[in-house]
């Protein structure tokens, strides 16, 4: 990336943060609370899209790293009552370990496979729950501290705005570049000496590391967690906020993860199943029209807006 | 009227032009040879008639224009298509491949399947076998034998010597005449192996990089000095 | 014993259920390459329609074949609509268009006829059979019967129908298919269409079981996959019997070993899918994919 760009981007994301740290002030409890679930869904596709958009392995059941994670922090907050911010990185350290362990199989299977295996993981997952209940508080759950709205708002957007930045410099690395000379073509990345195995396990457990920290938010700002906390529809959910905000693009997360959260609350007024009709719509279409989502949106315009100035100068 | 005519045909793969209007004509029972080197067009000439490459210019069968047409509607238009690599349907039996060629044509299938095997009697013993299995000559024959169930018009066959022994090659040259000869079928033959396509062939084109380079009755051609040296050896 | 008997077959019941889900998921994959991760939804929206044809008075084998057939054609439908145009496109895209259908049909589904749990009618009584000491019900041997016979129809019109010739044909080799004539377009939407049937075929088998709503298939698709994987994603045959076995082999391990039991035997799906993917990825009648450099 060029000093221009970085520059831009730098300053971009300065701005952002602004933008984030006063808004509080200006809306009300409730929507902090609400934009505060945007941060975590955020968070989880800044994962999704390490493993999908730049490593190209699909995975449906990114659900269930979040219910690792989720489930963690519960444990360790309720059972052992550890502090809830402390519990946050040692959820992602279980989920990314869980990820890593996931990913070494998982390097036999490959793309629809993959995505069958997860999409199955994610489906057996809440059973799973229930059985070990005396870890997990069974289909009763497990009952957590309550906070402000607000704090958890600043909680939650300082770990996005971190996660964000985690994002970057992980891709900006060899490490980077490795996945997406795999996503690209695998067979040309091993030619030059990127080896699979390490580079995919390494995405499944970055990843799922994310996924873990999310959920583990999800966790302490819902202050409950049972096994209908983290059901299938969210990990397809994720793959629609993945698609619409971008695949390949770190920010273009916010976009999907606005659409996770909001779209459900401004559909429900046309009816109560609205928004997943609307959802699915959105998804097919989004697929079938724009592949590129909303981050390819942008190149587009920004690729047309070179073009336009080119043309003037 | 010639059965096929090509005026000034283009085609394209993507943004790469792989003919640049090309012009030329088969007669009706005549068989015309298309030589060139690798790259010269002759594949994505056959791919222009039969609708699988983006195309554009006069194409002309039988007089009726085949421009719009999907490659079904160019079969059933009376053209078989033997691309290279043969094509045959390898989990398919003999059979069912045979059947298949005759998807465009109604009526009773086992004197037609019975007729074509009178060319092929290697395939007669094999008829319930995967295709697959066969060797490369008896695949080929087979997708010959395909082709043939269709009662085309025109035979446009790509590369049909290609991977096989010399005495395969010839058992299937010979087969081709005794389908001009006697059911006056027309073909468009692509072939690298220049010496046995001029003996074949009545007409021939050479192609080089999309054009075509020179063009007459296959005798002059190859007594031509540049075709003897570039194509045919000596 | 009696009750290894009982289980057993009661095990070929859901077996078959998870076999013609499975046909159609292979069906879909051989011709257009696509896991259709919405059979199931699809499936269910065809049960709602067959429930509300009952409920409207048309007694069940009637509208059984109402349903097929609008099923069919919805199926249809959708692959000219939505999977024609990603068809090209990566793995990633298709997969995602089927989740966006899966949501969207389930939500749609939702819609029209709210969320609550109905009773759907059976064909068979619930009677049992007395065979020696063992008793099978009726319904579970009627499952069995509509299962096989709708594989049978489907194997006669693959191995002995032109149609059948030309959908093989476009599957496995779609531009040769083109040369002879073959509309493969349209085949490919056949074989949508005939999954579709199939579904509901497997849908309308489970509901009289597990009773009717929006949410019914999505235990049955994991069962659907586990089996396809299983015999192996591209064999047809693989899929009839990775479903009749996992039926059996799920339904005697829930009963021999609780652990299993009930929900558990989702995760006794997941382990068969996981271990086949792991040891032998072409399942048991596929072949191995050969990756192509």
């Amino acid at each position: 990336m060029s000093r221009v760009g970085l520059a831009l981007r730098a300053a971009a994301f300065v701005a952002a943060a602004v933008v984030v740290a006063l808004a509080p002030r200006f809306i009300s409890s409730y929507h902090a609370l609400e934009w505060s679930q945007v941060a975590i869904y955020f968070v989880a596709l800044i994962g999704l899209n390490v493993l999908t958009g730049y490593s190209g392995q699909v995975s449906l059941g990114h659900g269930a790293f979040m219910a690792i994670g989720g489930y963690t922090s519960a444990i360790l907050i309720a059972h052992h009552h550890v502090h809830d911010v402390w519990t946050i990185p040692l959820a992602g350290l279980v989920a990314g370990g869980v990820g890593l362990a996931f990913g070494l199989p998982a390097l036999r299977l490959t793309g629809l496979y993959l995505a069958l295996a997860t999409f199955a993981v994610a489906v057996a997952f809440p059973p799973l729950v229930r059985k070990f209940d005396h870890f997990t508080g069974g289909n009763q759950g497990l009952i957590l501290n309550l906070h402000t709205n607000d704090w958890l708002y600043y909680l939650s957007w300082s770990i996005a705005g971190g996660a964000l930045l985690v994002g970057w410099l992980v891709l900006a690395t060899p490490i980077g570049r490795s996945f997406r000379a795999l996503r690209d073509s695998e067979v040309a990345a091993v030619s030059f000496g990127v080896s699979p195995a390490l580079y995919k396990t390494l995405a499944f457990g970055i990843s799922s590391f994310f996924a873990g920290v999310a959920g583990s938010l999800f966790a302490i700002s819902s202050a409950y967690v049972n096994p209908e906390t983290f059901p299938i529809t969210l990990s397809l959910f994720l793959v629609v906020g993945l698609a619409v905000g971008g695949l390949g693009s770190l920010p273009g997360g916010v976009v999907g993860a606005i659409l996770i959260q909001f779209l459900p609350t401004y559909a429900q007024h046309v009816s109560k199943q609205a928004p997943q009709v609307i959802e699915g719509a959105i998804l097919v279409g989004v697929m079938l029209l724009l592949p590129g989502g909303a981050a390819g949106l942008l190149r587009i315009a920004a690729n047309r807006s070179v073009v336009h100035s080119s043309q003037q100068s | 009227m010639a059965l096929l005519e090509l005026q000034d045909v283009e085609a394209r793969y993507g943004p790469i032009r792989a003919l640049h209007g090309i012009s030329i004509a088969v007669g009706e029972g005549e068989v015309v040879a298309l030589l060139g080197a690798n790259g010269a067009g002759k594949t994505t000439t056959l791919r222009a008639v039969s609708g699988t490459v983006r195309r554009s210019g006069r194409i002309l069968f039988a007089g009726r224009s085949l421009e719009r047409r999907s490659p079904e509607a160019v079969a059933r238009a009376g053209i078989a298509h033997v691309p290279e690599g043969r094509g045959t349907f390898a989990e398919l039996t003999v059979r069912e491949n045979l059947r298949l060629g005759a998807w465009t044509r109604r009526g009773r299938l086992r004197a037609e399947q019975e007729r074509v095997l009178r060319y092929f009697p290697a395939l007669a013993e094999r008829v319930g076998q995967p295709a697959g299995t066969l060797s490369g000559g008896e695949q080929q024959m087979l997708a010959l034998g395909r082709a043939l169930m269709a009662r085309p018009r025109l035979l446009m066959l790509d590369e049909p010597s290609l991977g096989l022994a010399p005495l395969v090659v010839s058992g299937i040259f010979a087969i081709l005449r005794r389908l001009n000869e006697e059911e006056g079928v027309s073909v468009l033959l692509v072939e690298q192996n220049a010496t046995l396509a001029l003996e074949a062939a009545s007409t021939a084109y050479v192609l080089e990089v999309g054009r075509v380079a020179l063009a007459g009755p296959a005798d002059e051609l190859r007594a031509h000095e540049s075709v003897r040296r570039s194509y045919l050896g000596y | 014993m009696a009750n290894f008997w009982q289980q057993v077959v009661s095990g070929l019941a859901t077996g078959g259920i998870y076999a013609s889900l499975a046909l159609a998921l292979v069906i879909v994959y051989r011709s257009t390459g696509v896991i259709n991760f919405a059979q199931g939804e699809m499936a269910t929206f065809a049960t709602f329609l067959a429930w509300t044809f009952v409920d409207h008075g048309i007694s069940f084998w009637p509208a059984f074949a109402l349903t097929l057939a609008a099923a069919f054609a919805g199926g249809v439908a959708l692959e000219r609509v939505v999977i024609r145009p990603v068809q090209g496109r990566s793995v990633l895209t298709a997969v995602i268009v089927t989740i966006g259908l899966l949501i969207l049909i389930n939500g749609a589904t939702q819609w029209i006829w709210g969320g609550a749990v109905r009773k759907f009618p059976s064909p068979f009584s619930t009677r049992p059979i007395h065979v020696g000491s063992a008793a099978f019900s009726i319904q579970d041997i009627g499952i069995v019967g509509v299962s096989v016979a709708a594989v049978a129809l489907l194997t006669v019109l693959f191995r002995f129908t032109k149609v059948g010739l030309g959908l093989r044909a476009a599957a496995v080799n779609p531009d040769e298919s083109r040369l002879v004539g073959v509309p493969v377009g349209w085949m490919l939407a056949l074989g949508w269409g005939l999954a579709s049937a199939l579904g509901a075929v497997s849908g309308m088998m489970v509901a009289p079981i597990v009773f009717l709503d929006p949410n019914m298939m999505q235990g049955v698709l994991l069962y659907a996959f586990a089996a396809a994987v299983l015999g192996g994603l591209s064999s047809p045959v693989g899929a009839v019997v990775g479903g009749l076995s996992l039926g059996v082999f799920l339904n005697l391990l829930g009963t021999y070993w609780s652990t299993f039991s009930g929900d558990m035997r989702l995760v006794g799906g997941l382990a068969v899918i996981l271990v086949v993917l792991l040891v032998r990825p072409a399942g048991l009648f596929g072949r191995p994919a050969v990756r192509r450099v």
